[in-house]
């Protein structure tokens, strides 16, 4: 633990240098952040300093507006920290532009805090249960200032590796540290350099795979627009660990802020000295180019991936022989996970033994999940290894709102599956979720409450996967269309009781003779819900009733008498007037003028309407 | 798509100068067909036949294998698209927070189904795979901003920003 302490202590004391007489406030400038209105605060900000003339006016308090990634608790945007000289960061949540006058005046100048809108316990609830480790800068710097990254420790740890290590020790210490690839098959990263490293070539490739599509998953995202000199610290390490000669980080089409975050990374990087030719004046060198993927899911598998960059159609090859041993343009390649690269400085800095300590026997480390849908607090979670769900879910996400019951979460996107409420104890890693039917996949976490159908949620998955099928082997391309067709057939009300045994049958067959992970993986949502929800596959086929009143086919509309309240909230909101009530009486619901719109239900909030 | 410059409906002639602008930088680059693309559709909104041709020619090049190219992507458009691209997130999150009742106010209002321009080119809307911003689910990008939390209701008003008063 002495070097946990020991590293706390200089980071105060570069934070306190950098920042000692200076009121900072930083607008958390992610993605969620732009999207609540961030950009906006962030120039009212810069306005107000501006015509109070903070500058002159408090003498030496200098005030600096800073723009910061993601802070992770996305549902609160836009969340602005205030640092005064002398004082603890404060937080406010939900900032608008109206707002910033009063916190400028009130705080800034009369050194008051405006207590009504500063964050709330459960904020602090939320980020006090986790270990940040990852994602430890984001929101904390500046990403599109590599001095702030370098104040913080930055490239300390590719100081140290080119300076002290071989990469043979880079290796074994990234081995000994237990870590394991975060894009979701969680393969040994050691062991993956190493089987890199031992091949000769005049070309070799270190590529960060940051084409993140697992819909519900935005870690890499994040780290990428938050932290993106860690990315290429942590690349740049494993590229001299293989011997590599060229980088590449193929990101996602729909990301053009990490896009931009990392095209400026680069460029200061080079101009530090920490890429390019002769790094930090060693004999190694090393260029890494940004590739833009151009909107295709099944990209994020690694030879598919290659076959991009090469500019070709991204459909993967069978193996062997391994992207290690032949790769990228047939040389050897090593691809990573924009989160396995970001943990590597980590490793480095603070040691194997230290790093090993987090998490459990065969999962080390932290996992970033991106906690989303029907639950309180949405927005990325890092916790260690071996946490339970219900921790997730009901400490840190602060459980479901509405007073509504958990159901499950899905857990790895499509690749995954859903976990029932009877194992919310189940400690999470690797392996335990693969026994449970599930995959950590990339790290989506979706919570789904008692008002989402679990075989529309099946349908839902494999509709995506039918859909980003690359088409190269049967299995995959036929398989999901005609596993779709059924579970179509049954969110219609047209099923027939063996349809669950055909599903049951093809999704093995699908898992066993698909070509790549993305067929391989796609029925497992399928198959888990099967096994932890078949009641409502069978309440579909057999009472041609949707339990959660999700499948609009399937729909009644009538009103639970027991249920209703009488609040008349589904009286006010029926666009046709077709329900009738009020305060003393229950709401009816009128067959005739009802236009099966749905509204109502969504809008009730006691499950009184199916 | 921002860039996008105004396509006229008359004017079939197209001035490929900034095309081969942009083979020349790509000329002897690796792997170049899809950044060359991008920049293209970045250019002139759309991937024309003229312009296919002429990277065809350029980089020597079937024009089979580049259509392969421009149709495996989801990016990349062989038709015109509208002023205005309108993106509803189909994620897990959006999913589940109940994406299905934006896209059908998109239907509702402008009268056209998923992958489809309005006449007058003023938009073009697509459901989309999970866009990263599931922390303020359901989302809908329109050109460049990301709308989140959106009910149907929002989303109206959302829509009303980019339609003209007088259009």
């Amino acid at each position: 633990m002495s070097s946990v302490t020991k590293s706390k202590k200089t980071k105060t004391k570069a934070e306190s240098s950098e920042n000692g007489n200076k009121s900072v406030i930083s607008v958390c400038l992610g993605t969620g952040g732009i999207a609540a209105g961030g950009d906006k605060v962030f120039a009212r900000f810069e306005k107000e300093i501006k015509s109070k003339k903070l500058d002159t006016a408090l003498g030496k308090r200098v005030c600096k507006t800073a723009k910061t990634g993601c802070r992770g608790l996305c549902a609160r945007d836009v969340l602005v920290d205030v640092t005064v000289p002398g004082k603890e960061a404060l937080t406010y949540e939900r900032v608008t532009v109206d707002m910033v006058p009063q916190i400028v005046e009130d705080h800034l100048v009369n050194n008051t805090p405006v207590k009504k809108w500063l964050a709330k316990d459960d904020y602090h609830k939320f980020h006090d249960n986790q270990q940040r480790l990852v994602l430890g800068n984001c929101g904390a710097i500046d990403p599109e200032n590599i001095d702030e990254y370098t104040i913080k420790g930055g490239y300390k740890a590719l100081e140290k590796v080119l300076t002290k290590m071989t990469p043979k020790e880079v290796i074994d210490e990234v081995s000994k540290a237990g870590l394991r690839g975060r894009g979701g098959g969680g393969f040994e990263t050691g062991w993956k350099w190493e089987s890199c490293a031992k091949y000769d070539a005049d070309e070799k490739f270190i590529i960060c795979n940051g084409d993140e599509g697992d819909p519900g998953a935005f870690m890499d995202r994040s780290i990428m627009e938050g932290d993106p000199h860690a990315v290429l610290e942590g690349m740049i390490i494993g590229g001299y660990a293989i011997g590599a000669t060229k980088g590449y980080i193929y990101v996602r089409a729909e990301y053009p802020l990490a896009v931009e975050r990392l095209h400026i990374a680069i460029r200061q990087a080079k101009e530090n000295g920490f890429l390019g030719e002769n790094i930090l004046n060693s004999d190694y060198s090393l260029d890494i180019v940004i590739k833009e993927g151009a909107g295709a899911f099944v990209c994020g598998e690694s030879t598919a991936l290659q076959y991009s960059i090469e500019g070709k159609r991204g459909m993967p090859r069978t193996r062997p022989p391994q992207s290690v041993e032949a790769g990228l343009w047939d040389k050897p390649t090593c691809l990573n996970n924009v989160e396995t690269f970001a943990n590597v400085p980590i490793i480095i800095n603070r040691g194997a033994k230290w790093y090993s300590k987090i998490g459990t026997e065969k999962s080390k480390g932290t996992k970033i999940f991106a906690l989303t849908g029907n639950v309180k607090n949405t927005g990325l979670i890092e916790v260690p290894m071996g946490i339970t769900i219900r921790e997730i879910v009901f400490d840190i996400g602060g459980g479901i709102p509405k007073k509504k019951k958990f159901k499950a979460v899905q857990i790895g996107g499509p690749s995954g599956g859903c976990l029932p409420e009877s194992l919310l104890d189940k400690p999470i890693d690797f392996e335990s979720l693969l026994e449970a039917g599930a995959m950590m996949g990339s790290g989506s976490l979706v919570v789904v409450d008692e008002t989402t159908c679990m075989v529309d949620m099946a349908r839902f998955f494999l509709a995506f996967c039918a859909n980003e099928s690359c088409g190269k082997c049967p299995p995959c391309r036929v398989g999901t269309t005609l596993m779709l067709d059924i579970l179509i057939r049954i969110t219609q009300g047209e099923g027939k009781e063996e349809d669950l045994d055909v599903l049951e049958q093809m999704s093995d067959e699908i898992n066993t003779m698909s070509l790549c992970g993305l067929g391989q993986s796609a029925p497992n949502p399928v198959v888990s819900t099967l096994r932890y929800f078949r009641d409502e596959y069978l309440a579909h086929i057999r009472d041609k009733e949707c339990p959660t009143a999700t499948c609009i086919a399937l729909h009644k509309y009538t009103v639970i008498p027991d249920k209703c309240t009488k609040c008349t909230l589904c009286i006010r909101n029926c666009p046709v007037n077709a329900i009738s009530g009020s305060k003393d009486e229950v709401a009816f619901i009128d067959k005739e003028k009802c236009t099966l719109c749905n509204l109502c239900y969504e809008k009730c909030n006691f499950m009184a309407i199916k | 798509m921002g860039k996008a410059k105004k396509q006229s409906l008359q004017d079939e002639t197209v001035d490929l100068s900034m095309a081969e602008k942009i083979l020349v930088h790509y000329k002897d680059v690796d792997g170049c067909l899809i950044p060359v693309l991008q920049k293209i559709q970045n250019e002139y909104g759309y991937l024309r036949e003229t312009i296919i041709n002429l990277v065809s020619e350029r980089l020597n090049m079937s024009v089979s294998e580049i259509i392969g190219v421009a149709t495996f992507y989801s990016q990349f458009h062989l038709k015109p698209r509208g002023k205005h691209i309108i993106k509803v997130c189909c994620g897990t999150a959006c999913h589940v927070k109940n994406a299905k009742s934006l896209s059908a106010k998109i239907v509702g209002r402008l009268k056209i189904n998923a992958n489809e321009t309005t006449e007058d080119r003023m938009f073009t809307f697509e459901e989309v795979s999970c866009l990263g911003a599931c922390g303020i689910a359901p989302v809908v990008v329109v050109d460049k901003d990301v709308h989140g939390t959106l009910s149907p209701d929002k989303l109206e008003d959302v829509l009303d920003r980019y339609v003209k008063p007088a259009a």
